[in-house]
């Protein structure tokens, strides 16, 4: 047994020296080659947190909400709707949402503008996500001015900014008492943006779903299943964006990577004959390229992944966030929650440590098997 | 020192930082747990719908919830014009087409 690690060592040794003899090269082909795989882990990390952080908060989201169309468009739908739809079995509740966006042309962003019972607001009094506090600087106790549906000037008094840590999801939002969002919009009683449907079994949310839409041709019922699908397919679309950016990079890399490990220079398939004439097996000569090429990919592989890491989790990924994130006035400004898992590393690990090696391996394996004299006459 | 043994105390610090990164985060997915416990509770309180990823507009603000016309709303025919258009995913039966199967 310690035979054979003698042996590898020593043939570790010796693929060192003959990487170390074309340091400048060699050390170029590492720096790119770590910047690939720091390049590829970070998307990965980055929109497997995404995914599973948008996964984990969007399992709350209601079940089914009901929005009524009006020539493919999204309108007001009456709240009179609302008492055919609770006498579907299986619906435990309905409930009317109101919301929609307001245009700030002082800051040019669009705010979210929700109404939750929850929060029994005062008339002319707002809570506003940290965003908004950010960029119109509506701290508590401040006053922020909107125009309401007519052109007439409405003050709000800030009561509060909602909490930093759920930024992700209400960076733009601003809470609002109902009297004040219909006074706002115009908005008659009797109406409301959509309906959210609570439904006793998870199971019949689509037949319920069904059900609704054959009462009510002119509504889109949207289960919580679509919204988790949608933000599955919003992150891999982004995620595929970033690897297309990347592309161009990559290909190079793989033209230098190839040609640096297919194409055997001269020099190398003299050093492969004066190796096999000394007495060196093929197989010998096999394992050496083996362990120059592992050296040079796993160095890649482990650096590379290690900043990747320490890219997107500890500096909130700079070099890519914008474009994975969204592109808004309003910039949520949050921290992801670290989600890594051996399948990722695994992933990372066969897509780039295994083809370099194999690529190696190959034209050595040529090289070594021709007659010695013959490769350091050539 | 022999140059193998550089090299192998080199990969395995390595491999020790990619081990520790898991170990981090571990311990950082724990220690979030409340805010993601709070973030949950968000959602759930104010029913909402969406992340805040881009807010220009409708289609990339809610795009659960934007009809499929949103990104073309100005007039028939017209093209999506909002930056964030461009990496956020329109429907999967936008991209299928209503082609009809062919036989």
């Amino acid at each position: 047994m310690s035979h054979i690690v003698n042996k590898q060592r020593n043939i570790l040794d010796f693929a060192l020296s003959s990487l170390l003899r074309r340091k400048g090269k060699n050390l170029a082909l590492v720096t790119v080659y770590t910047l690939v795989v720091f390049a590829l882990a970070s998307v990965m990390f980055f929109t497997q947190a995404l995914k599973k952080e948008a996964t984990l908060v969007l399992g709350a989201t209601p079940e089914l909400i009901v929005q009524k169309l009006v020539a493919g468009r999204h309108d007001l739908i009456p709240v009179s709707y609302i008492g055919k739809i609770k006498k579907i079995r299986g619906v435990a509740g309905v409930e009317p949402r109101l919301w929609g966006y307001y245009y700030d042309p002082l800051v040019r962003a669009n705010y979210t503008l929700l109404v939750n019972d929850k929060f029994k607001l005062p008339p002319q009094n707002i809570l506003v996500g940290a965003g908004i506090a950010r960029v119109r600087g509506a701290y508590r106790g401040r006053s922020i001015n909107f125009f309401s549906y007519d052109g007439k000037p409405l003050t709000f008094r800030v009561r509060g900014v909602l909490s930093l840590e759920s930024e992700l999801l209400s960076a733009d939002l601003i809470m609002i008492s109902p009297a004040d969002f219909r006074r706002l919009f115009g908005i008659p009683e009797g109406y409301a943006t959509d309906l959210t449907v609570h439904v006793r079994n998870h199971k019949e949310v689509a037949t319920v779903a069904a059900k609704i839409q054959q009462f009510f041709p002119d509504t889109r019922p949207i289960l919580r299943d679509e919204i988790l699908r949608t933000y599955k397919a919003v992150f891999d679309w982004r995620s595929s964006i970033v690897i297309v950016v990347l592309a161009g990079a990559l290909l190079a890399f793989l033209i230098f990577a190839w040609d640096k490990a297919a194409g055997l220079s001269a020099e190398e398939r003299r050093e492969i004959g004066i190796l096999k004439a000394i007495g060196w097996e093929t197989s010998d000569v096999l394992q050496l390229k083996f362990w120059e090429g592992l050296t040079v990919s796993l160095t890649a592989f482990l650096v590379g992944t290690i900043l990747a890491y320490v890219h997107v989790f500890w500096a909130a990924a700079p070099l890519f966030a914008t474009v994975i994130k969204g592109w808004s006035t309003l910039y949520p400004n949050f921290r992801l929650t670290p989600f890594l898992s051996f399948y990722q590393i695994a992933i990372l690990f066969f897509f780039t440590v295994v083809p370099y090696t194999v690529a190696t391996i190959i034209p050595s394996w040529r090289a070594a098997t021709i007659d010695p004299d013959q490769v350091m006459r050539t | 020192m022999r140059k193998s043994s550089i090299f192998l105390v080199f990969i395995g610090a390595c491999s020790l930082a990619l081990g520790l990164a898991f170990l981090d985060a571990h311990l950082q997915a724990a220690g979030d747990l409340p805010y993601l416990r709070q973030e949950i509770k968000v959602v759930e309180t104010l029913q909402l719908t969406d992340l805040c990823l881009a807010t220009e507009a409708r289609h990339t603000r809610h795009p659960s919830q934007a009809d499929w016309h949103s990104p073309f709303q100005s007039h028939p025919g017209a093209l999506d014009h909002f930056p964030s258009g461009g990496i956020i995913q329109p429907p999967e039966t936008v991209i299928k087409g209503y082609e009809p199967h062919r036989q």
